[in-house]
């Protein structure tokens, strides 16, 4: 059962046409070997009823009263409506959009300084590198327990010895700084990957257009601003759209850190959604969970929109 | 900041324009301490973190308490990870996480290939073009949008376990595994496949004899990340697991804290045994792991 099988148009990675014995070439459609079927079946089915199916099954209870089990009644938006209203759940949102917003510029900055430094001539490159790589392979909620420590142990001591009252205490402790906290830690926690990425595309830029920069007199910071920048913007909006994705589903490090807390000031959507678990208000989160769905989605069209589709993998 | 000039640093593996630059330490140009310095520096907020939790998990009980981070261990001792193996049951959970990642690094490694190529070789196809937007569309789902029915259906069909969080693992994960391996596939050239055809080999025999090896670096790059994507996931394993007795490590962490409350040593010695595993294989593979990212994901 030796059936031919129709190829994917090949981009990039121009290879020489095969000369490969090949049947006289039907312009019709050939048969496709039903060993993809099967193939591509685990895939579909997966996702399918892991994802789509909870998702739509989610979506229709979010019209209902429903606690998660037991009876139910449609009540139509009344949830959605409750949920624009909801003083805790808009405090959610703005602490997760803030956060990310934050996190995302001081992650992106940190990281391509990081890549900068590490892909230029330096001593000791490659230890350098792992040891700035370390921090994406050790659990978010593990890292937010240590730091915990040195928030409350370590830094207020630090401080008093130099005479700093303001952080005599610790931040997680405090509702205006404990946000500053979780910035910190996940900013240690992701930069790692985001630095990785753009590694990935300082090493596709020419050095010979450097050199021609350098013919023509270019100082550092010119050369970053004309040569580097315009040519790695690509992996600046990957990371932009990757880095918010990531950070609007803080989750682990808040809860290593601060639960939410103090009272609700550092409540994330997440946390906020999956209270619906121990609420009994399983309907109502899932009207959250739709809202949080749309202003994800509207976040990334709106930065691909804003980039005009920079962001080609592979292309 | 440092605004110095990138040079390409060939990392292994990555596919660098060939330049007739000589690689030799000593180049033409002297190495850049200013950077260095700066680098090594902040290189310590990587290592202060990491330092303080080996040399608190090595105190003993009575110096622990005090909680002073940069306070050398006196006398060194190791009841901190006696402690923590036995009150965490560190045995127990510590095959839960390996249960849990090997089911979804083998599963996301097998999965993805397998529908990668089934799409590149049929692009032509509607059904196969339209499958791979399809599982790309997963990257915008975030998981807290469906974890409530997802913690629901788990529970129905009985999947409320380590075994349902690695299922979800993998489903999380296929869009991009699915896009990695089918931007390698791209570059795969068809002749080869077309000879052991002609020869009467199955579709089946040409992608267990000849495809899936040529995915090896993929592969490993794919295993890699799926290992510790699965290793150190805390959400999903909290919220589908019902049985306590059958958390992974990360959750158990969370479990534990008002009972390590000041023993800071116990604290720091379930925390370096739980993350331990990690930077071992990280150590071991981290050729692939800084290079692969440059090398497919984002070619």
């Amino acid at each position: 059962m030796s059936q031919t099988t129709s190829t994917a148009p090949r981009r990039g990675a121009a290879e020489p046409t095969s000369p490969a014995p090949k049947r006289a070439s039907t312009p019709a459609r050939r048969r496709t070997d039903p060993i993809y079927y099967f193939f591509l079946f685990p895939a579909l089915a997966l996702f399918t009823l892991a994802v789509t199916l909870p998702a739509i099954v989610g979506f229709g209870y979010s019209f209902t009263n429903s606690i998660g089990f037991g009876d139910w009644e449609f009540i139509g938006l009344r949830n959605y409506i409750a949920v624009f209203r909801d003083q805790g759940i808009l405090g959610a949102y703005g602490f997760t959009l803030g956060f990310s917003l934050v996190t995302v510029i001081i992650v992106n900055l940190i990281a391509f300084a990081l890549a900068l430094g590490l892909t230029s001539r330096i001593r000791f490159q490659a230890a350098l590198r792992t040891i700035f790589v370390l921090p994406m392979v050790i659990s978010g909620i593990i890292i937010a327990f240590v730091f915990k420590f040195l928030f409350a142990n370590t830094l207020p001591a630090v401080a008093q010895a130099l005479g700093i009252d303001a952080l005599s205490s610790s931040i997680l402790a405090n509702e205006s700084l404990a946000w500053v906290g979780i910035v910190i830690v996940t900013a240690w926690s992701t930069i790692p990957s985001t630095m990785l990425i753009y590694i990935a595309g300082l090493v596709t830029v020419p050095s010979d257009l450097y050199e021609a920069a350098a013919i023509d007199g270019a100082s550092p910071v010119k050369k970053l601003w004309h040569v580097t920048l315009p040519l790695v913007s690509g992996y600046v909006v990957i990371n932009t759209i990757l880095g918010f994705k990531n950070y609007l589903n803080a989750y682990d490090i808040v809860v290593g850190l601060t639960d939410g807390g103090p009272g609700t000031a550092t409540r994330t959507v997440a946390m906020s959604i999956f209270k619906g678990f121990e609420g009994g208000d399983y309907g109502y989160q899932m009207a959250n969970a739709a809202v949080f769905f749309v202003i994800s989605i509207v976040i990334a069209v709106v930065q691909l929109r804003l980039t005009r589709g920079k962001a080609t993998f592979g292309a | 900041m440092s605004t110095t000039t990138p040079h390409l640093a060939p990392s292994p593996a990555t596919d660098a324009p060939a330049r007739p630059r000589r690689r030799s330490r000593i180049g033409r140009e002297r190495p850049q301490w200013g950077a260095t310095v700066i680098l090594l520096v902040c290189s310590l907020a990587v290592l202060i973190p990491l330092l303080v939790t080996i040399t608190m998990s090595l105190k003993s009980d009575a110096q622990a308490v005090e909680g002073e981070a940069f306070a050398l261990p006196d006398p060194f001792s190791l009841t901190g990870f006696v402690q923590a193996w036995e009150l965490t049951n560190f045995p127990r959970s510590l095959a839960m996480s390996a249960f849990v990642t090997v089911i979804a690094v083998t599963g996301e490694i097998i999965v993805s290939s397998l529908a990668a190529y089934a799409i590149i070789r049929n692009w032509d196809r509607r059904l196969f073009r339209w499958s791979f937007f399809y599982l790309l569309a997963a990257m915008f789902i975030p998981f807290p949008v469906v974890a409530l029915p997802q913690v629901q259906l788990t529970g129905i069909v009985g999947l409320d376990n380590p075994l349902g969080v690695a299922l979800l693992h993998i489903v999380f994960a296929l869009a991009f595994n699915t896009m990695l391996f089918t931007a390698f596939l791209r570059s795969i050239p068809l002749s080869l496949e077309e000879s052991m055809r002609v020869d009467g080999a199955t579709t089946w025999q040409v992608f267990w004899r000849l495809i899936f090896p040529m995915l090896g670096p993929m592969a490993a790059t794919v295993g890699i990340f799926a290992f510790l994507g699965s290793w150190n996931d805390f959400m999903m394993p909290s919220l589908i697991t019902s049985d306590p007795t059958l958390q992974t490590l990360p959750v158990l962490q969370n479990m534990f804290q008002s009972q390590f409350n000041n023993s800071y040593n116990i604290a720091f010695a379930s925390y370096l045994m739980a993350m331990a595993p990690a930077i071992i294989v990280y150590l071991f593979t981290q050729r692939w792991v800084i290079s692969g990212l440059t090398q497919g994901a984002v070619k």
